[in-house]
């Protein structure tokens, strides 16, 4: 622990316009595990893809 | 700052994924197998199931190191700014020990707490018909986690009657809402007849591990790349200002 200060706070007016990346990696994650077709319109297609992943991540499926 | 976080959470979150996939593929895919050869057995005969399948089972199971990728870049994103809001401002002043300390909170809040009421299921478990309202519950369970821990977290810091007070309070406003979630909840019993109670259970304990192993090591990468990261600056502040 040479020289090594408690780390700096980040303001949240800073952290805010970061916060519009939330959204997209959501969508992203919603991608990943819980679409069936409506929003990503590739059919069942993206469902099938990542089927294992998604019953190994436990997440709810068929 | 932000962006630097942002970055290391979303390359270390993907290398995570594919680690967890690599785990889920080792320990997993054989359940994931097995399920669906007792799913076929049962089928009446002469109905193919292989004609309809969109991805064959080699892309499904290369599919799974992109599900698992892709979430862990996800995830790895979300954590890096909820992190940055939290560094210096709540929880330990190290950024290896923050970074250990939210990832096991986020493992217990938005996965142990669901897991626990709607365990995973392989496939052939589970009724297509009650998908959405068995995904809402799903949610509703992580909102749960989610809020359990801020009542934790709010109550601790309320609590001045040394450590294990503290601890005791924060376990305490933690497990309330959970534990009355989990009782009050509707439960899910969809697993068919006759299915295989030890091949349920290796299943579960696959996609349990799964989400360790993703957790556990981005918690690991991410606090270990921080706190080399503030190292360095540390370094680099005492050489341009010897003091």
């Amino acid at each position: 622990m040479s020289g090594l200060s408690a780390p700096s706070v980040i303001s949240f007016p800073r952290l805010r316009l970061w916060l519009l990346a939330v959204p997209v990696l959501l969508l992203i994650a919603y991608l990943v595990l819980m679409d069936n077709g409506a929003i990503s319109q590739t059919g069942a297609y993206l469902h099938e893809l990542m089927h294992d992943g998604r019953h190994l991540l436990g997440v709810p499926c068929h | 700052m932000v962006r630097t976080l942002l970055v290391r959470g979303l390359l270390l979150g993907l290398l995570a994924g594919l680690i967890a996939g690599g785990f889920a593929f080792t320990f997993g895919e054989p359940q994931v197998d097995s399920a669906i050869a007792l799913e076929a057995a049962h089928e009446a005969p002469g109905h193919d199931h292989a004609e309809e399948e969109l991805v064959s089972r080699p892309g499904q199971k290369a599919g799974l190191f992109l599900a698992t990728g892709l979430y862990g870049l996800a995830v790895g994103g979300v954590f890096a700014l909820v992190y940055a809001g939290l560094r210096g401002r709540v929880g330990p002043r190290s950024e290896g020990a923050l970074a250990l300390t939210v990832a096991g909170t986020a493992f217990v809040a938005v996965i142990l707490v669901p897991f626990v009421k709607y365990p995973a299921s392989p496939p052939a478990v589970g009724d297509p018909e009650t998908i959405n309202s068995r995904t809402v519950l799903y949610l509703v369970m992580i909102l749960v986690g989610l809020a359990a821990t801020v009542i934790a977290v709010a109550t601790a810091r309320r609590v001045t009657a040394g450590p294990w007070a503290r601890w005791v309070a924060a376990v305490v406003a933690f497990l309330v809402p959970v534990i009355a979630a989990w009782t009050l909840l509707p439960t899910v019993n969809e697993v068919p007849e006759g299915f295989s109670a030890t091949l349920l259970w290796q299943f579960r304990l696959a996609s349990l591990g799964t989400q360790l192993v993703f957790w556990t090591a981005f918690g690991v990468l991410f606090g270990w790349v921080s706190d080399r990261a503030a190292h360095r600056a540390a370094a680099r502040a005492t050489v341009a200002s010897p003091s």
